[in-house]
C-alpha cells in the first residue's frame, strides 16, 4: 500500500470496522488522507484536542506530564515538587533525558524525584501543612536551589488544597520564588493542557522579573527546546556561530534567571510550537517581541530556518548565516551520500507528541525516505494545518490514534520504519518492523542541528538496515526461517 | 584506508571545544552560583551535619524507592491468560505504568485506561468505565479484564462493583468475561500492595464464578497438587528457574500469576496482545490443591490470607529465595508440600554452586555493601550476603513495614557479618546517599535508581531488583535457586575483580585471580 487516496480511504474504513458504533464515529473524525485541497488551503476537518475514547490504549499522558515532565522539570536550578502520591514523580524521574550541566542535588535538580508522597491522612486532612514543611526542608537540604515549583497531582485538586496560599506564604518566609502549578492529571484531554498551565505559571510568576545587565541587538531566546540528549546545545551552537546571542533557553538546561530575563530579547525562536506557543504570543503582546517558528531537523530545514532567522537581522548576521551553512554543507553532503543510498525509498510512519510528527519530515526526506503516515498524540488544529502542506497527496494523517489503529496501519502500509514512543517500541520489535523511539531519541541524540543530523542519519540506517531484523521467525511453528539471499 | 566518517555521539560531542565554550558562555545568563558556593554546598552535603538534618526531615521525600499500587495491579493482571489490565481513572497514569514496565522488561505492556477528565471528577467515572469496557472488548478481545483504580477514582469514591454490574446490565460486557477489580490508591502502600490486591481479587473472582467449594487435596490432576505464587517479580528468569526446580521434582503445579510470558515474548513477526499466563480455568482447580508455596510474603500478604482462609490451604511463604540456605528451604518446602523426595540433580547442582562460592570467597569476605529494594528481595539479599561473608552495612527499604524490619534485624543479629548493619524503613535514596558518604562501603546493590547515590559516593552499583532501566537483559537471568545464587555470585565477584583491575597500577595488574 502507498499513497493512493482511494485505497487508503478504504483501508481506513476496514480498520475502523472493529469499533463499537459510538467509538467508530468518533475515531473516523480523527483521520484525514492528504489531498490537493488540504495541501493548498491548509484547512482541515481533522478533529484534534478532544477526549480520548475510554478503553482504547491511547498513547497520551496527562497535564502533569505536560507541566512537570516537559516544561518545568528541565529547569535545573529549581526543585520541582511532585505534589501528591508517589507514582507520578517516580515514573517521570529522569526518563526524558533533559540534559543539564551542573551537579545533581547541589545546583542541578533535574534528574531527581522530589515528592510529598501523599498518604491517606494527607487525603483526609489535606496536604497544605505538609507542603509548608516540605518547602522549609527543601531550603535546608538544597540551599542553592533558586526556586521551587509545586506540580500538583490529581488528588491535590480533588481535595481542594490551597497550594497558591502555601506558595505565597512560603515564598515570603523562605525568600524564594515558589510557584504553584495546577497541572492535575485529570485536567484537559492530554499533556497539552499541562503545557498551557505551565506556561501560564511562568507568565504569572517569573516573566519579566529580572533585568539583563547589558542588552544587545542580537539577543534572542530559544523557546520550546527541552535539550533531549543535548538538542538545545546542538541548536544554540549554530545561532551563536551566526553571531546571535542566546540569552535564555526554555527550558532544557534552563535556569530561573533565564525565564526571568527573556523579555529582553529582540526575537523569540520557537522550536516546539505546541508546548510553548502561549509564551511567544504572550511576550509579543506584553513586550512586543516578535517570534519565529524554526525547525532544526535535517540540513534542508535547518538551512531554511537559519536563513529565515537571519532575515530578521542585518547583513552582518545574514553573511554569517551563509558562512555557517557553507561550513556545514560539505559535512552534510558526506552524511547524505553515505546514508541516502541505504535509506532511499524507505517508508516511514510517525506518531510523536505535538511537534516532531511534522518537524522531522524534512530530515527523513533529506535521506530519501518517504513519510506515508504521520500524526500527533496531543496536537491542536494549527499543528495539523501546518502538517498537510508538508506532505504529498495520499499521506494518512491521524490524531490520537489507538495502539490498534497504528499497528493495523503499519502492517497494511508495509512500512520500513516506525517512529513513536517506548510504549510502542517493543510491539514493533515483535512485528519485525524497525522502530525508533522518537521521544528521547532512543537513548541517542542530539538530533537537532547539523551535529544532530549526523547522529539521526546514522541511527536511522542502523535501525532499518540492521541484519538482526532478518533473523525473525516467519511465525510458522516447527520450522526455522530461511536465510534470504543477499542478507 | 577508507575515509572514516566521524559522527561524534552525545558523550563525545559535548566535550569538544566549541561546546565547552558554549557551556561557559551560557553561564552569563544563568545567574549561577559561584564555583566556591557550589564547592561549599557539595562539601556540606557530604558532612555529618547534613546527614543528621537529612535524617531529621519529616515530610520531604527525595528519590524514594517505590512505585505506586496500580502499577503492581497491572503486573498481577498480566499474570493471567488473555487478561487486559484496565486502569480506571485519569489516563496519564496508565501511560506511566506502561512506560515504566516497558523500560524495565524491554517488552510491550498492554493496558487501557478509562481516560477520566474534569467531568469525570464532577460526575464520577461510570460512563467512562462502561464505554471503556465495551471498547476494550471490541479492540483487544480479552478473556478477562482486571480493573484497578488510580488516585483520582479513589478520591472521588467511584464504586467499581456497582459500575461493573451496571456495565453488564447495559450489555457493554458479556457475563462470560470475568471482571475482577481492586482498589489501588497510590496514596497508600506501594506497587507490591497493588500487586497483592489485584492477585487476590483475580483468584477470588474466578473462584466464586466457578461455584465450586474448596476441598484442599481433592484435586485429581497433577496440576492440582501444588500452587506456586511468585509475586511482584521483576525477573522473568526466576519463573524459568522455579519451573526447572519443579520439573526436577516431576510434580504438577499451577502458577498463580505468571507474567513471564507477557514480559518475555518471542519476536516472530507478529504481535499478539497476550502471551502465556495462568489459565483462567486453572484458578478454581487450584483451590483444590494440597497447598500453596509463595516465593514472596510481604508482597502477597492478603492473597496468602485468602488462600489459607477461604481455600483452607496450607501455605508456605518465604521471601525471594536467594542463596544456598534459602534455596535449601525452598527445595525442602516443595518436598514437604508434595510428599516427593528431593531430586538428586538439585543436590548435585547445589554442590557445584557451593564449589563456585568456595572459589570466590576470598574476594567476597568482609566486603561491605549497601542494599536497596523491596522487602522480600532485601530479606533474600541479606541472607545471601551473610552466608558468603559479605557484610551488609546500610539497608534502605522505602516500602518496608515494621514486620520486615524486625525480620531483617533478627536475621542480621544471628550472624557476625550482620553486626554493623542498620535497617531503615520508610527512608529514601537521598538518605542512602548520606549513609554511603558518611560510612563508605565497597559495593551498592539495588535498582537503577540507586545509581545517582552510588555515583556521588563513588561506589560500584550492582543492579538487582526493580526497576533496572540502564542495563539490558538482567531480568532474563534468574537470581533465585542455586543457579540464581551462581548468577549473583558471578556478578558480584566480577564487579570486585573489575575494580581491582581498575585500581591496579602496573605491577599488580594480575593475570590470575
Amino acid at each position: 500500500m502507498g499513497l493512493n487516496i482511494e485505497d487508503n480511504q478504504k483501508m481506513l474504513e476496514e480498520i475502523l470496522e472493529v469499533y463499537p458504533e459510538k467509538a467508530r464515529k468518533d475515531r473516523q473524525k480523527h483521520f484525514e488522507i492528504n489531498n490537493e485541497e488540504l495541501i493548498n488551503c491548509g484547512k482541515c476537518a481533522i478533529k484534534s484536542n478532544m477526549k480520548s475514547r475510554p478503553g482504547v490504549m491511547t498513547q497520551r499522558g496527562c497535564a502533569y506530564a505536560g507541566s512537570k515532565g516537559v516544561v518545568w522539570g528541565p529547569i535545573k536550578d529549581m526543585v520541582h515538587i511532585s505534589h501528591g502520591p508517589v507514582g507520578c514523580g517516580q515514573y517521570s524521574w529522569g526518563t526524558r533525558r533533559n540534559y543539564a550541566n551542573g551537579t545533581l542535588g547541589i545546583d542541578n535538580f533535574t534528574a531527581m524525584q522530589v515528592t510529598s508522597d501523599f498518604q491517606e491522612t494527607d487525603i483526609v486532612f489535606g496536604g497544605d501543612k505538609k507542603l509548608e514543611v516540605i518547602c522549609r526542608e527543601i531550603k535546608e537540604m538544597f540551599p542553592l536551589a533558586k526556586g521551587i515549583s509545586i506540580q500538583s497531582e490529581c488528588p491535590v485538586g480533588l481535595i481542594g488544597d490551597d497550594i497558591e496560599a502555601v506558595s505565597k506564604k512560603m515564598s515570603i518566609e523562605l525568600g524564594l520564588p515558589i510557584i504553584p502549578v495546577r497541572c492535575e492529571g485529570f485536567r484537559g484531554v492530554s499533556q497539552s493542557l499541562g503545557h498551557h498551565i505551565a506556561n501560564d505559571a511562568i507568565r504569572d510568576f517569573l516573566m519579566g522579573k529580572k533585568e539583563l545587565a547589558e542588552c544587545g541587538p542580537y539577543d534572542i531566546n530559544i523557546i520550546g527546546d527541552y535539550n533531549i540528549g543535548g538538542d538545545a546545545w546542538a541548536s544554540r551552537i549554530l545561532l551563536e556561530e551566526m553571531g546571535l546571542r542566546v540569552i535564555a533557553q526554555w527550558s532544557g538546561d534552563g535556569t530561573i534567571n533565564e525565564l526571568a530575563i527573556a523579555h529582553k530579547a529582540k526575537l523569540n525562536l520557537i522550536h516546539c510550537h505546541r508546548s510553548m506557543n502561549y509564551m511567544v504570543t504572550t511576550m509579543e503582546k506584553a513586550y512586543g517581541i516578535p517570534w519565529l517558528e524554526y525547525n532544526f531537523f535535517g540540513p534542508t530545514k535547518t538551512a531554511e530556518s537559519l536563513r529565515a532567522i537571519a532575515a530578521r537581522f542585518d547583513e552582518y548576521i545574514q553573511e554569517n548565516c551563509e558562512k555557517v551553512i557553507a561550513k556545514y554543507t560539505p559535512q552534510m553532503e558526506a552524511i547524505i551520500s553515505k546514508f541516502k543510498p541505504r535509506l532511499e525509498g524507505k517508508k516511514v510512519m510517525l506518531l510523536v507528541g505535538g511537534l516532531r510528527a511534522r518537524h522531522t519530515l524534512g530530515a527523513y526526506e533529506d535521506l530519501g525516505m518517504e513519510v506515508v503516515g504521520t500524526g500527533y498524540e496531543f496536537a491542536h488544529k494549527d499543528d495539523y494545518e501546518k502538517t498537510f502542506p508538508e506532505l504529498p497527496e495520499g499521506t494518512i494523517i491521524y490524531d490520537d490514534p489507538t495502539a490498534y489503529e497504528l499497528e493495523e496501519l503499519a502492517q497494511r502500509l508495509d512500512i520500513d520504519l516506525m517512529g513513536s514512543g517506548v510504549k510502542e517500541k517493543y510491539v514493533y520489535h515483535k512485528m519485525g518492523i524497525p522502530f525508533r523511539q522518537m521521544h528521547s531519541w532512543d537513548y541517542s541524540g542530539p538530533y537537532h542541528g547539523y551535529d544532530g543530523f549526523k547522529i539521526f542519519a546514522k541511527d536511522m540506517d542502523m535501525t532499518i538496515n540492521s541484519p538482526v531484523w532478518s533473523l525473525i521467525n516467519s511465525g510458522k511453528t516447527g520450522s526455522l526461517p530461511k536465510k534470504e539471499a543477499g542478507v | 584506508m577508507k575515509d572514516k566518517l566521524e559522527i561524534p555521539d552525545y558523550n563525545t560531542l559535548f566535550q569538544t571545544e566549541p561546546y565547552v565554550k558554549q557551556r561557559e558562555g551560557k553561564k552569563a545568563f544563568e545567574a549561577p552560583c559561584s564555583e566556591q558556593e557550589t564547592a561549599e554546598a557539595l562539601a556540606y552535603s557530604k558532612s555529618s551535619e547534613y546527614k543528621d538534618k537529612n535524617f531529621a526531615r519529616t515530610s520531604l521525600v527525595v528519590n524514594p524507592h517505590k512505585a505506586c499500587q496500580p502499577l503492581g495491579a497491572l503486573m498481577a493482571a498480566l499474570g493471567f491468560e488473555k487478561t487486559l489490565p484496565f486502569i480506571h481513572g485519569s489516563q496519564g497514569c496508565t501511560a506511566y505504568f506502561r512506560s515504566h514496565l516497558s523500560r524495565h522488561f524491554k517488552e510491550p505492556t498492554p493496558a487501557v485506561s478509562s481516560s477520566m477528565t474534569e467531568d469525570g471528577a464532577v460526575f464520577g467515572g461510570m460512563n467512562n468505565l462502561i464505554d471503556g469496557l465495551e471498547n476494550s472488548v471490541a479492540l483487544y478481545k480479552p478473556e478477562m479484564i482486571a480493573v484497578s483504580t488510580t488516585c483520582m477514582a479513589e478520591v472521588i469514591g467511584d464504586d467499581l462493583q456497582a459500575f461493573i454490574s451496571n456495565a453488564r446490565q447495559k450489555g457493554a460486557i458479556s457475563n462470560e468475561i470475568p471482571v475482577p477489580y481492586a482498589n489501588t490508591p497510590s496514596f497508600s502502600g506501594s506497587h507490591i500492595t497493588g500487586y497483592d490486591s489485584m492477585l487476590k481479587s483475580i483468584l477470588s473472582t474466578l473462584f466464586i464464578r466457578s461455584g465450586i467449594e474448596a476441598t484442599p487435596g481433592s484435586g485429581e490432576g497433577t496440576g492440582e497438587k501444588l500452587n506456586v505464587i511468585i509475586g511482584f517479580e521483576p525477573y522473568t528468569g526466576n519463573f524459568a528457574e522455579i519451573r526447572k526446580i519443579l520439573a526436577a521434582f516431576d510434580t504438577g503445579y499451577t502458577f498463580l500469576g505468571d507474567h513471564s510470558g507477557n514480559f518475555d515474548s518471542p519476536a516472530t513477526g507478529e504481535y499478539s496482545y497476550y502471551y502465556g499466563g495462568t489459565k483462567l480455568a486453572d484458578v478454581p482447580k487450584a483451590a483444590n490443591a494440597l497447598g500453596t508455596l509463595s516465593l514472596q510474603k510481604y508482597s502477597v500478604k492478603k492473597t496468602l490470607e485468602y488462600i489459607s482462609g477461604t481455600w483452607k490451604q496450607q501455605t508456605v511463604a518465604m521471601s525471594t529465595p536467594l542463596g544456598i540456605h534459602a534455596t535449601d528451604r525452598l527445595i525442602e518446602s516443595i518436598s514437604e508440600l508434595t510428599g516427593l523426595p528431593i531430586p538428586p540433580e538439585l543436590v548435585e547442582e547445589r554442590g557445584r554452586v557451593v564449589d563456585a562460592l568456595l572459589d570466590s570467597h576470598p574476594y567476597l569476605h568482609g566486603k561491605r555493601v549497601a542494599l536497596v529494594g523491596d522487602p522480600d528481595l532485601l530479606i533474600g539479599l541479606i541472607e545471601f550476603c551473610l552466608e558468603v561473608g559479605i557484610e551488609p552495612i546500610h539497608i534502605v527499604c522505602s516500602n518496608g513495614e515494621n514486620g520486615f524490619k524486625e525480620e531483617a534485624k533478627a536475621l542480621l543479629a544471628a550472624s557476625p557479618y550482620g553486626a554493623e548493619t542498620t535497617v531503615h524503613i520508610g527512608n529514601d535514596l537521598w538518605h542512602m546517599r548520606s549513609l554511603l558518604i558518611d560510612d563508605p562501603v565497597d559495593l551498592a546493590i539495588g535498582s537503577s535508581h540507586l545509581k545517582f547515590a552510588a555515583k556521588d559516593a563513588d561506589v560500584p552499583l550492582i543492579r538487582v531488583g526493580f526497576p533496572v532501566f540502564d542495563r539490558h537483559h538482567l531480568h532474563r537471568y534468574p537470581i533465585i535457586g542455586y543457579q540464581g545464587a551462581l548468577n549473583l555470585l558471578t556478578t558480584i565477584v566480577n564487579t570486585i575483580l573489575q575494580g581491582l583491575d581498575e585500581d591496579s597500577s602496573g605491577f599488580n595488574h594480575d593475570l590470575v585471580r
